[in-house]
C-alpha cells in the first residue's frame, strides 16, 4: 500500500521526459521526412545524406582517434591519482574536474592564441632561433583541441573503475608469481574496462558531435557533422536537411554506444 | 614505472592547465592580444565592472543556473524516490528515458527542443518570438534532471530500509519520515546532484545556443557571437576571477569533507573501543 503510492511521485517525471525528451525526438523525425517548403511527407532529405558522406567519416575518424588518444595519456594520470592517500586523491580529482567548469569556449580560444601562426608557440620557436610552424588549421590542432577539451571525461571514470579494484587481487597475483607488468596486464588493466569505454564514450560522443573545435582551429575544409547541422539550421535555414542529419548523428552514436557496451558485457549504466 | 606515471601526470596537468594560463595572462595585458604580452595592467578589472552589458549577461547566466539547478534537484529527488518504487521491468524502461538527454549529442538536444518550441510556440500558438527564458529554463531543467536522479539513486539504494520503516513504526506519516529520516540519508547524493546541475548550466553553451531567444542570452552564448568581432580582453577578466571563485569553492568543499571524513572515522573508531570494552 505505501510503496503503491510512492510510485505517484515518479508521474510528473516521466511527463515531463515525454514531453521534453520523447516528443521532441519525435519533432526532429518528423521534420527529417518532411520537405523544406511543402512541409509534405518526403524522403529526399534521407536520400540526400550520401553528399555528406566524407564529412561524416571525417566527424568519426576524429573522434575516434581523439578518444585513443585520450585513453593513452588518461590512463597513466587515472592510475596515479587512484595510488596517492585519500586526500590527495580529493584534492588531484578536484584539478581534473576544475577545467570542465570553466566557458569551454574560451579555452578553445586560448589554444588559437598559442597555436596561431604568430602565436605563443611560434613566437617562442622563433627567438631560440627555429623556423615557425604551420600548426593552426591543421587535422593535428581539431584532434589537439578535442583531447584537450574532453580528457577529463576520460580520467574521471578511468580513476573511479580503477580505484575500487580490490588491493588484495593484486597481492594474491603477486604471490602467485606476476611481475608488475603481467599484474598490470592480467588484472589491472582487465577490470579497469567498464572504465576504459565508458570513458571512451564519453569523449567519443562530444567529439563526434562538436563544431566549435573545428571551426576555430580545424582549416576551412574541415567540416564536421557539427558544423553542418549548425549551419544547417543557424544560417541555412533548413531545419528539416539538419534534422535528417541529426538523426543520423544519433544512429550513429547509438551504434557506437551499443559496441562498447557489448564489449564490456552487459554492463549496465555509465558511470559518471 | 611509478615515476613515468608521475612524470605523465605531471605534464598532462601542465597541459590541462596552460591555457587557462594564457587568459589569466591575457587579463593583465594591456594589448588585446593573446599571443603579445605588451604591458602589465590592472585596468581590465575596472572596465569589468563599469560594463553594464557583461554584467547582466553574468547575472543572467547566474540566475538561469541556479533557478535550473534547484528546481531540477527538487524535481530530480522526487522522481528518484518515485522511480524506486517502480515495478522492476518499468524501472529499467525509465532509467533507459533518463540516459537519453546524457548520451544523446548535446546538439541533437538542443536543435530537438528548438524544434519543439519552435513547433508549438509558431506553430500551434501562433507566437511571434517562441524562444524566449522560458524554453532556456526548461532544456536546462531537463539536461540537469539525469544528473540529479543518478546521483541520489545510489543513495537511495544504499540506504537501510529498515530506518523508514523505523520512521513509520514511531509514528510518522510517509512525508514526514521522508524529510525527518531519508532526506537527511541521501543528502550527500542531492548535494553532488545539485552542484553538477548548477556548474553544468553555468558552462551549458551548445543547448543554450539553439533554444535561447533574443531577450534573453547567457554569456557563453554571447561568447560564441564574439567570433566576428575579437574578445574584449575584461572577458579575459572575467574568466580569471571565476577560476579563482570556482578553486576556492571546490577547496573549501574537499576540505569540509575531509574533516567530516575525519571525524566521522575518528568517531567510529571510538564506538569500536566501546564495543570492546564491553
Amino acid at each position: 500500500m505505501r510503496k503503491n503510492r510512492t510510485v505517484f511521485l515518479s508521474i510528473p517525471y516521466l511527463l515531463w521526459m515525454l514531453v521534453f525528451t520523447l516528443i521532441p525526438l519525435g519533432v526532429v523525425a518528423y521534420y527529417a521526412f518532411t520537405d523544406v517548403s511543402t512541409g509534405e511527407f518526403t524522403l529526399a532529405n534521407i536520400l540526400s545524406l550520401g553528399q555528406y558522406i566524407g564529412n561524416i567519416g571525417d566527424s568519426m575518424l576524429y573522434a575516434l582517434v581523439s578518444a585513443l588518444i585520450c585513453l593513452l595519456l588518461g590512463y597513466p594520470v587515472a592510475y596515479f591519482i587512484a595510488k596517492q592517500s585519500p586526500v590527495a586523491q580529493k584534492f588531484l580529482y578536484m584539478l581534473v574536474m576544475l577545467p570542465m567548469c570553466m566557458s569551454f569556449l574560451l579555452r578553445t580560444m586560448a589554444w588559437v592564441g598559442l597555436l596561431q601562426d604568430t602565436g605563443i608557440i611560434n613566437n617562442l620557436l622563433e627567438a631560440i632561433g627555429l623556423s615557425r610552424l604551420p600548426l593552426i588549421r591543421t587535422p593535428a590542432a581539431v584532434v589537439l583541441g578535442m583531447v584537450y577539451n574532453y580528457l577529463p571525461y576520460m580520467i574521471l571514470p578511468l580513476y573511479a573503475t580503477i580505484v575500487k579494484i580490490d588491493p588484495k587481487l593484486i597481492e594474491a597475483a603477486q604471490d602467485l608469481g606476476c611481475n608488475g607488468a603481467q599484474c598490470f596486464r592480467r588484472v589491472t588493466l582487465p577490470l579497469s574496462i567498464p572504465g576504459i569505454l565508458s570513458g571512451m564514450t564519453m569523449v567519443f560522443v562530444p567529439a563526434v558531435s562538436t563544431f566549435y573545435i573545428s571551426q576555430k582551429l580545424g582549416s576551412s575544409d574541415t567540416i564536421l557533422i557539427g558544423d553542418l547541422i549548425e549551419k544547417l539550421f543557424k544560417q541555412a535555414y533548413n531545419p528539416n536537411m539538419g534534422s535528417a542529419l541529426s538523426l543520423l548523428l544519433m544512429v550513429l552514436v547509438f551504434i557506437a554506444v551499443a559496441i562498447m557496451n557489448r564489449f564490456g558485457g552487459e554492463e549496465d549504466g555509465v558511470i559518471v | 614505472m611509478k615515476h613515468v606515471n608521475r612524470a605523465i601526470t605531471v605534464l598532462i596537468f601542465l597541459f590541462l592547465y596552460l591555457p587557462m594560463a594564457v587568459l589569466i595572462v591575457g587579463s593583465f595585458n594591456t594589448g588585446s592580444n593573446l599571443s603579445h604580452f605588451d604591458g602589465f595592467t590592472l585596468s581590465r578589472y575596472a572596465e569589468l565592472f563599469q560594463d553594464r552589458a557583461l554584467l547582466a549577461l553574468m547575472r543572467n547566466s547566474i540566475v538561469l543556473s541556479l533557478l535550473a539547478s534547484v528546481i531540477a534537484t527538487a524535481f530530480g529527488t522526487m522522481a528518484a524516490v518515485g522511480i524506486r518504487a517502480l515495478r522492476p521491468r518499468l524501472r529499467g524502461a525509465v532509467m533507459a528515458v533518463t540516459n537519453i538527454p546524457m548520451t544523446n549529442p548535446d546538439i541533437v538536444t538542443g536543435i530537438s527542443l528548438s524544434l519543439l518550441f519552435v513547433f508549438v510556440g509558431s506553430g500551434l500558438l501562433g507566437m511571434r518570438q517562441s524562444l524566449s527564458f522560458w524554453t532556456l529554463l526548461i532544456a536546462h531543467i531537463t539536461f540537469n534532471l539525469p544528473y540529479v536522479i543518478l546521483n541520489v539513486m545510489p543513495k537511495l539504494n544504499q540506504m537501510d530500509p529498515a530506518l523508514h520503516d523505523a520512521a513509520l513504526d514511531l509514528g510518522c506519516t510517509n512525508v514526514q519520515a521522508f524529510f525527518k529520516v531519508t532526506i537527511h540519508e541521501i543528502m550527500p547524493g542531492i548535494l553532488s546532484g545539485a552542484v553538477m546541475a548548477f556548474t553544468m548550466s553555468l558552462d551549458d553553451f551548445v543547448i543554450s545556443y539553439f533554444v535561447s531567444g533574443t531577450d534573453f542570452v547567457t554569456l557563453p552564448v554571447e561568447i560564441y557571437n564574439y567570433v566576428k568581432k575579437p574578445i574584449p580582453p575584461r572577458v579575459y577578466a572575467l574568466f580569471t576571477l571565476l577560476f579563482l571563485l570556482i578553486l576556492v569553492l571546490m577547496t573549501v568543499m574537499n576540505l569540509l569533507q575531509v574533516r567530516t571524513d575525519r571525524s566521522r572515522s575518528a568517531s567510529h573508531r571510538a564506538g569500536m573501543i566501546k564495543e570492546e570494552k564491553r
